[in-house]
């Protein structure tokens, strides 16, 4: 309502002062319409400040409660259930202090479960990271088809964890799946209780799908990131007698270190939260072989009403995904922030 | 030799003929190798193969799958999509689906621009704090709040509605949406600002104005990431909804346990799931990935 005042009243300002016959009379009225402007002042002088003020609350505002009340209330509210024994009725009186967490800590399953995250963040990045290249640089030719190549490759990723879940259960199936009448078919037989349902595979079997679902992704940022290498360099490289090989390793892969780094950190933090898919294929089964922090906290939450040591467990999942990320930051992505002359200097150089 | 036009996302347009020439005789882009073409082939038919799998899979009945797996459809039967598109569960599903959906991205883009405005146009003190604050909001993941979030929308009465998910969804997604968008508003040239105080607009209207119009391509983008995130979450719709307010792949999960014998009913149940979201993919894909790629780029 008041802004509309304002324009008014501005506007008027602007056409008065033309009419105000000399053109020198109008050249100061528009010189001192500039700073009135930007700084809404003149009349409304200490009112501007306000009314600043007043613009900002109400673009932030929405925003703003909404991220404290569905964000940051619930986050702090974990920590607190944490620290009590509670099934979810009745007001919180039975405070435990960090018992929550030392069971939680001496929980195998738990224990389990944060090893099962670290084994797929490291999975993850080992895995995806030489095919995810390998097939970006395959891509980055130049070649029939390129388009239709690039989207196919993403389509994985547009799919709902769940889909792609429930698509691969039924392909994994033990004897009547897709994946055991082919390995049948080469003379070959898949383990008698599935690759799902055998604690051995089932962890590993859970990662190939992941890295079938996620890869799409590498290679999609890793294009991005080769469109920004120079061609020029290219050119020199070829003109220096590099071959190709060469050309990767000594210019596109160290090019492509910013993208590299950051698509890790990205990776690291989702595998850190992985849910869905395990979720769907397993369930956390057969006999914990493939329990994340999240499904723990899930079942003890949800399942068993153990909110105090859900909540207990999510604040670990939080510092453990905290923890890693300081560290990347620390030793990894450092260089990418500290010191972004560097690697251009070197590609002049 | 079309090679060199097909690549639309390639950023050397103005190139001469002859640097045109020269980088086709560079390795780099020797295409035509045969080699280049199987490996490519085989990275799509491991890509897409579950995939068209579960789809040819709809096409079939459970006696064709159960005798060879790894056949095709033979004859072709359509009951099992039939099935799926006559049941009213679906349609309900679909529906539920959607409305999240729009409401969450509705919800994203508005605060999100709006919140985004001061922060990348504004002086203020304090302003580089707020945005921490945004900023930290990424480190922070649904699953970390997600039993405090369960037990707060229950209390508010919330539990089994639309509203339920997709405030808390649209509260999580909004750090990514100020950290997109705050860049792309302060990537607009300051002049146009001056140009329109000058005029005689207030800063709301040269929010309402220009800011608005000029930076759809931006809201496009982050509403699109919040409508994928809203449309495949699992989790927190998984705590929240029940019965006949579950949305798809709650649906899908459901049916794929209730009904695990009939794997043909499974598969066209699970491939017409998954269309809206293929669709809307390819109409925006560009946005999508230049939107993945902007958050990775910083």
């Amino acid at each position: 309502m008041t802004d509309v005042a304002d324009e008014t009243t501005a506007r008027v300002g602007v056409t008065a002062s033309p009419a105000t016959s000399s053109p020198q009379a109008s050249a100061t009225g528009r010189a001192s319409a500039r700073p009135v402007a930007p700084a809404p002042g003149g009349r409304r002088g200490t009112g501007s400040a306000l009314r600043k003020r007043l613009e900002i609350a109400f673009f932030v505002a929405p925003a703003l409660l909404l991220f404290l009340f569905f964000v940051v209330v619930p986050i702090i509210r974990a920590v607190q259930l944490s620290a009590y024994r509670w099934k979810g009725y009745g007001p919180l009186v039975d405070f435990v202090g960090l018992k929550n967490y030392v069971s939680v800590l001496n929980n195998d399953v738990f224990t389990g479960a944060l090893q099962h995250n670290l084994i797929i963040v490291v999975a993850s990045v080992a895995i995806q990271l030489p095919l995810g290249l390998a097939i970006a640089l395959l891509l980055n030719r130049k070649m029939w088809g390129q388009g239709v190549l690039r989207t196919i490759i993403f389509v994985p990723y547009v799919l709902a964890e769940v889909i792609a879940g429930v698509v691969w259960f039924q392909l994994l199936q033990p004897k009547y799946g897709v994946i055991d009448a082919m390995l049948d078919a080469v003379g070959l037989s898949g383990p008698e209780q599935g690759f799902l349902g055998t604690p051995e595979y089932a962890l590993w079997t859970v990662i190939v799908v992941l890295t079938w679902k996620y890869l799409g992704l590498a290679v999609i940022l890793f294009l991005a990131g080769l469109q920004g290498v120079p061609e020029e360099l290219y050119e020199a490289s070829q003109i220096d007698g590099a071959s190709w090989w060469q050309t990767q390793r000594k210019i596109t892969l160290p090019l492509l270190g910013p993208t590299i780094r950051t698509w890790a950190f990205l990776s690291m933090i989702g595998s850190l939260q992985l849910f869905d898919m395990v979720w769907i294929l397993t369930q956390g089964g057969p006999a914990n072989a493939t329990t994340t922090m999240a499904t723990f906290l899930i079942t003890e939450g949800t399942k068993r009403q153990n909110y105090g040591i859900a909540a207990a467990a999510s604040v670990i999942l939080f510092i453990v995904a905290l923890v890693l990320a300081l560290l990347y930051q620390r030793f990894i992505l450092r260089r990418d922030i500290q010191d972004p002359t560097a690697s251009k200097k070197k590609v002049k150089a | 030799m079309s090679a060199g036009t097909l690549a639309p996302t390639s950023a050397t347009s103005p190139k001469s003929p002859r640097t045109r020439g020269a980088r086709r005789r560079t390795g780099k882009y020797t295409g035509g190798n045969p080699l280049v073409y199987a490996l490519a082939l085989a990275v799509v038919a491991l890509t897409v193969g579950p995939v068209l799998y579960g789809v040819l899979g709809g096409f079939r009945t459970n006696a064709q799958l159960a005798e060879s797996p790894a056949g095709m459809p033979d004859p072709w039967v359509l009951f099992n999509y039939t099935g799926v598109l006559t049941n009213p569960n679906f349609w309900r599903y679909a529906l539920n689906s959607t409305v999240i959906a729009l409401l969450t991205t509705a919800l994203v883009v508005v605060f999100g621009i709006m919140a985004a405005y001061p922060l990348a146009r504004y002086k203020f003190k304090g302003r580089e704090q707020l945005f921490t604050v945004f900023v930290l909001g990424l480190l922070f993941p649904a699953t970390v709040a997600i039993i405090p979030l369960f037990i707060l929308i229950t209390d508010l009465g919330m539990g089994n509605t639309w509203w339920g998910v997709a405030l808390p969804q649209a509260a999580f997604a909004l750090p990514v949406t100020v950290v997109i968008l705050r860049p792309f508003l302060q990537a607009l040239p300051d002049e146009l600002e001056e140009a329109a105080l000058l005029d005689g607009a207030s800063r709301i209207g040269f929010f309402w104005r220009i800011l608005l119009p000029l930076s759809g391509p931006g809201m496009v983008t982050v509403g699109v990431l919040a409508f994928v995130g809203s449309w495949n979450a699992y989790l927190l719709p998984l705590l929240l909804l029940q019965s006949d307010m579950k949305t798809l792949p709650l649906g899908v999960a459901d049916f794929s346990s209730e009904y695990s014998s009939d794997t043909a009913g499974v598969f066209a149940f699970t491939s017409l799931a998954m269309i809206p979201a293929l669709v809307f993919f390819l109409a925006m894909q560009k946005r999508i990935v230049n939107g993945l790629q902007g958050a990775v780029k910083g």
